[in-house]
């Protein structure tokens, strides 16, 4: 590999190199004398060796089911995972664990709230607001609910920049407005959003915002109090932690108003054949045996997080994002797609007229793993004319060596389609 | 006529020619010269019937009996350069052969040649759905 000839970004607060020894599946040949370049972190992010022992030390070791064990280990469980939930709290700074509610992911946490906030506020003839660079998953479960209950969906659009049209927020807020849900970053064009603005304004007209935040959980600290949003959920999986388990904060009231959203065990007060009662939050809503090892993971996952110097990672961040956007932009017959001011992590692109299918497999043979197609936002892919595209998605641990390694990939991608 | 050479001799043909090459790079090159040497499916047989939705890419596959109602030719197109490098590969074993054959075909030589991993499911470039369509319609004649 060359030696990069980049000014180097470590802060004496920040070492990559120290950061990238914690990531034992960073340091790989994916194919012969072919070392791992990992830009797809968008799509999952690798797991950092504490994360991976914690996982490994629990199911030697703490292994039993949580809640109602009068056995040492399920004591030892059930602390574990409790201690997880406030982990998770403090990570969002939400005001009380029992605000957290653990899931399978941001989807599930979606469908979660779809199905029971929703049909609470959502009426026919009403309408739910997305934006147009929504996920699947956060199109998805709206449009089932707009189905069953017969309220329709709105779209705020975006800019050929892939900003969002604040400007005409206000308007497509009207008073049949039951519901925003909206990505806190977006994860096609790499777009923040201005969170706290939109949920502001939404607010003012008394219309709850449930927020994405699969995106931005990863890449910035997240207060869901200073935001004032009514729901945040976001997945473990993309934020160091495991695959499986994500996390769904909810206000109080909210929380408190909802029903349940899968009935089971562990989720009652009491049952009887002629009704039951239900436990309180969070427990109303983690039906059955919970994820519990991957739930205690993710603690770990964020617990880590929050141990390195934010500050410093965003500089990073930051600095690998333009650097990689600088040098991708010179690459002739490269076109940067989403180029709003206030971007994080996210490099998509479109080069030439060459298949984003063909220039991800000749990336691949090179070691860089990047994502191509839709990623799953076809409405967003659509309003630019585009059938896919190029993502290079970038993590703490990404360094201007992966950027030179994906540039090379690309200039070989031109050598064979250009 | 059915062609006289085998859906097995066609698929050892393709895997001595790419074991002239060394290299993926070498590979795949060869793989996307195929692809631009296959005849292209004139627009009107781009039709929705002929369509293979992939996520990743787009294949379109058309067949018909020959004239002795013996044999089925197959064309195909994508516009992935890969993919149709793939494709010409699966229509060149296929093509005019008997469509018991056809429909009876694997290939497993994809594997001899290290381009295997195209055909997952996990890949969805609509290779694997366009030898189901294609086996299928084989199935039918």
């Amino acid at each position: 590999m060359p030696a990069t000839t980049h000014p180097t970004s470590e802060t004496a607060s920040f070492d990559v190199e120290a950061l990238r020894a914690d990531f034992p599946a960073l340091r790989q040949d994916v194919y012969e004398d072919t070392p791992l370049a990992y830009l797809d972190n968008a799509a999952t992010s690798q797991k950092p060796t504490p994360v991976i022992e914690r996982l490994d030390g629990f199911y030697r070791e703490e292994n039993s089911n949580v809640h109602r064990g009068v056995h040492r280990l399920s004591q030892d469980a059930t602390e574990a995972y409790e201690s997880a939930r406030e982990s998770l709290a403090h990570f969002l700074n939400a005001p009380d664990p029992d605000q957290i509610i653990f899931t399978r992911g941001t989807t599930e946490g979606l469908n979660l709230v779809s199905s029971t906030f929703g049909r609470m506020v959502v009426e026919a003839g009403d309408e739910i607001l997305l934006t147009e660079m929504e996920h699947h998953s956060n199109i998805v479960p709206w449009q089932m609910l707009a189905e069953q209950v017969g309220a329709s969906i709105e779209v705020l659009p975006v800019t050929d920049r892939g900003e969002l049209r604040m400007d005409l927020l206000p308007e497509m807020l009207t008073d049949d407005t039951a519901l925003v849900a909206i990505s806190h970053v977006s994860n096609t064009l790499g777009t923040i959003n201005p969170m706290a603005d939109v949920i502001d304004v939404a607010h003012a007209e008394g219309v709850p915002v449930v927020v994405d935040g699969a995106q931005s959980a990863p890449h910035m600290p997240v207060d869901v109090q200073a935001l004032d949003a009514d729901f945040f959920v976001f997945s473990g999986h993309k934020v160091f932690g495991p695959t499986g388990i994500g996390v769904l904060y909810g206000k109080r009231e909210h929380l408190e108003a909802m029903p349940p959203y899968q009935g089971g065990g562990d989720m009652i007060d009491q049952v009887s054949f002629d009704g039951s009662t239900y436990d309180g939050v969070p427990h109303k809503f983690e039906a059955g045996t919970p994820n519990i090892a991957d739930a205690i993971g993710l603690g770990t996952a964020v617990e880590y997080l929050e141990d390195l110097d934010w500050e410093a990672v965003q500089t990073h961040e930051d600095d690998v994002l333009r650097c990689a956007t600088e040098r991708v932009q010179n690459v002739e017959g490269t076109q940067i797609v989403g180029t709003a001011p206030d971007k994080t992590s996210v490099l998509s692109f479109v080069f030439d007229d060459i298949h984003p299918y063909d220039a991800g497999t000749v990336l691949d043979r090179e070691g860089v793993a990047v994502r191509t197609g839709h990623h799953c936002t076809q409405p967003l892919l659509e309003r630019y004319g585009l059938p896919g595209t190029i993502r290079a998605s970038f993590a703490a641990y990404n360094t201007h060596e992966d950027v030179d390694r994906l540039v090379e990939g690309l200039q070989k991608v031109r050598r064979m389609f250009g | 006529m059915p062609a006289t050479d085998t859906v097995s001799d066609r698929a050892q043909q393709i895997v001595d020619e790419f074991s002239l090459f060394d290299d993926w790079m070498s590979r795949y090159e060869y793989l996307i010269e195929l692809g631009d040497d296959i005849p292209l499916l004139e627009e009107e047989k781009k039709t929705d019937e002929n369509y293979v939705h992939g996520c990743q890419s787009d294949v379109w596959i058309e067949t018909e009996l020959d004239e002795t109602d013996t044999a089925l030719c197959v064309q195909g197109d994508s516009n992935a350069k890969i993919t149709k490098g793939l494709a010409a590969l699966i229509i060149r074993v296929i093509n005019e052969q008997p469509p018991e054959a056809v429909a009876d075909a694997d290939f497993d030589f994809l594997d001899d040649i290290g381009l295997h991993e195209h055909l997952s499911s996990q890949r969805n470039n609509g290779l694997k759905a366009m030898i189901e369509t294609v086996q299928e319609r084989a199935r039918e004649t």
